[in-house]
């Protein structure tokens, strides 16, 4: 592995040269990544809600919003501050401690969870052993908050809807983890760098999207379905629940709950693109088109071009995610409670099951195609 | 002292200090839903602590599986059931109590003993990284000097698997239609509707 450009070497060299102590200037360096990814999430979910907006407009034969900024990209940052600036109201009879702490535990894992989001071989904040795993383990802690909402807003609307969402979290989370191990199987490795790395040999035609037409399915219907989209937003239906577990919110308590669904929705894009069409990988390997045009792999611009061409690559195929999700949430009607436990217990959960028997068998007779 | 040592002390006392009061609050506190959600603090601190270990795998099972799983459950079935029954005195109650807790002076003893016997060895591994991956040597051992207990535990998971199906199938009959003139039901079986029945009587609902 070449060393490239070392952005934290320079950081803290620099640093270190103005006279700051080595140890103080790491600990300078080590918030920047996080408060870098924070700000991108919170960005991505802003671009998220206007393209919620403008598509499902489009789906309806609106406009839009249109006279907030250049097609009206300035609406989400309106709603942002509007819900920053309304009064945070705490109905009487609720438990108040839990009613704050709520709306906290949703956000904080999701969150969280970008530790592991790869835009790049080096461009990721840690490359731990277990990264999805990680992902799967931070997303099983929402539900918690889900039903701490649920009870403290002493509601029964909320209550139910809290409960509703504990059960189908936990319910889709079982056949997503099992998609989750068919892709870790054929790259012999949990980390999301191995993943994409094991998926970049010949381009669009490594991608494991090829490799694992079940296991793509079911990982993206599961996502919806933790992402509380519709056709599975049962928790907050409002026909049946006024709002779910949000009914009693307001404020920025609600803003909480609602940065966390769209900050989900694009984690969850996120992690498709790096499981399933080869992250940050350009559809031509660029690694190769370089060296047939005689560029050094050191090349500084080239590293540059790869790095920029990787972010731009992963967060185009998760908004291609994103677009396919709003698209579906504004054609799809909602399933009923029964239907949604019968589809992931009866039927996903044994085709992901299939699904993981199958990888292993393949695995096995064709290793070179699957990741011997 | 460097960061990182300074940063694992802190992290230790932090850990600690929210591990123990969350566990004296699951036993204190009145209101068992603080007790089921204090619990879930806990767990997490314990998750913590994990890491601190360099554990990082078993610090990511322990938030999957007590904090995602076991805890949402508990959490479940307090939520539906909601029972509202009085705490009605019990005569001689002490005697329950101090028998338990000699029983957990006693465990504390022995957990006290076990960990000053042990010969810790704290000095080699400062600074060691592992050379693999947790997950690897986990799986190694699982399949080589630790396959009985794994397998025994996977046998005893799916053991309870089962049951939990075979309990949640079952459909009960109402209490009116067990005529007392029918014949005893056989050992270790509940009353339960007959398959025929059963088919019969979804398909009417259909």
């Amino acid at each position: 592995m070449n060393s490239g450009i070392d952005l934290q070497g320079i950081f803290i060299k620099s640093l270190t040269d103005f006279g700051i102590p080595s140890g103080a200037a790491k600990a300078l360096w080590l918030p920047l990544p996080m408060f870098l990814m924070i700000i991108g999430a919170t960005v991505g979910v802003l671009v998220t809600v206007w393209l919620e907006r403008k598509i499902s407009a489009a789906a309806q034969q609106r406009i839009g919003p249109e006279y907030m900024g250049p097609f009206g990209v300035l609406a989400p940052v309106a709603d942002g501050i509007k819900l920053v600036f309304k009064e945070d109201t705490v109905p009487a009879k609720t438990d108040g401690i839990l009613f704050t702490l709520g709306p906290i535990l949703v956000v904080i894992p999701v969150f969280l969870s970008y530790l592991i989001v790869p835009f790049g071989q080096n461009l990721v904040i840690t490359d731990i052993g277990m990264g999805v795993f990680l992902w799967i383990a931070f997303s099983s802690i929402a539900p918690i908050g889900l039903l701490m909402s649920g009870y403290a807003s002493n509601n029964k609307y909320s209550l139910l809807g809290g409960l509703r969402a504990a059960a189908q979290s936990i319910s889709y989370e079982i056949p997503l983890s099992l998609s989750v191990i068919a892709v870790a199987m054929m790259s012999n490795s949990l980390s999301t760098i191995d993943i994409v790395d094991q998926q970049s040999s010949l381009g669009i035609f490594s991608w494991n999207i090829w490799r694992q037409p079940l296991g793509f399915l079911i990982f993206w219907i599961c996502a919806l379905a933790e992402c509380e989209r519709l056709p599975f937003d049962l928790p907050e239906a409002e026909e049946e629940l006024v709002a779910g577990y949000q009914t009693e919110y307001s404020g920025m308590k609600f803003a909480l709950f609602y940065l966390g669904s769209y900050v989900n929705l694009v984690l969850s894009a996120l992690i498709f693109a790096v499981l399933y069409l080869g992250g940050w990988n350009f559809p031509v390997p660029i690694e190769k088109l370089a060296s047939w045009i005689g560029v050094s792999e050191t090349n500084s611009w080239l590293q540059i071009i790869t790095a920029s061409l990787g972010i731009g690559m992963t967060v185009l195929k998760a908004y291609f995610l994103v677009f396919l999700a709003v698209l579906v949430r504004w054609t799809v009607p909602r399933v009923r409670i029964d239907q949604l436990l019968n589809l992931g217990w009866k039927f996903l959960l044994p085709v992901g099951l299939a699904n993981l028997l199958l990888t292993a068998a393949l695995k096995l007779a064709f290793p070179v195609a699957f990741g011997g | 002292m460097n960061l990182a040592e300074g940063v694992q002390i802190v992290s230790f006392g932090l850990l600690s200090l929210m591990m123990i009061g969350a566990a004296l609050g699951v036993v204190l506190l009145a209101n068992i839903v603080y007790s089921a959600f204090l619990l879930g603090g806990v767990f997490i601190s314990i998750a913590g602590l994990y890491i601190l270990l360099n554990a990082d795998f078993v610090a990511a099972a322990q938030i999957l599986i007590y904090v995602g799983a076991v805890n949402v459950l508990i959490l479940f079935a307090i939520m539906l059931v909601n029972k509202r029954q009085d705490f009605a005195p019990l005569p001689n109650a002490w005697v329950r109590q101090g028998a338990t807790a000699l029983v957990c002076a006693g465990l504390f003893v022995l957990l006290g003993t076990m960990v000053l016997a042990t010969p810790w060895s704290t000095t080699k591994v400062v600074g060691a990284v592992p050379a693999q991956s947790s997950i690897v040597t986990i799986g190694e051992h699982f399949f080589t000097d630790y396959l009985l207990p794994f397998e025994l535990a996977s046998v005893l998971l799916l053991i309870a698997m089962i049951g939990a199906i075979i309990l949640a199938r079952r459909e009960y009959l109402p209490e009116q239609t067990i005529s007392p003139e029918k014949p005893q039901q056989p050992a270790l079986t509940l009353p339960e509707r007959p398959k025929e029945l059963l088919i019969a009587g979804s398909d009417k609902k259909a």
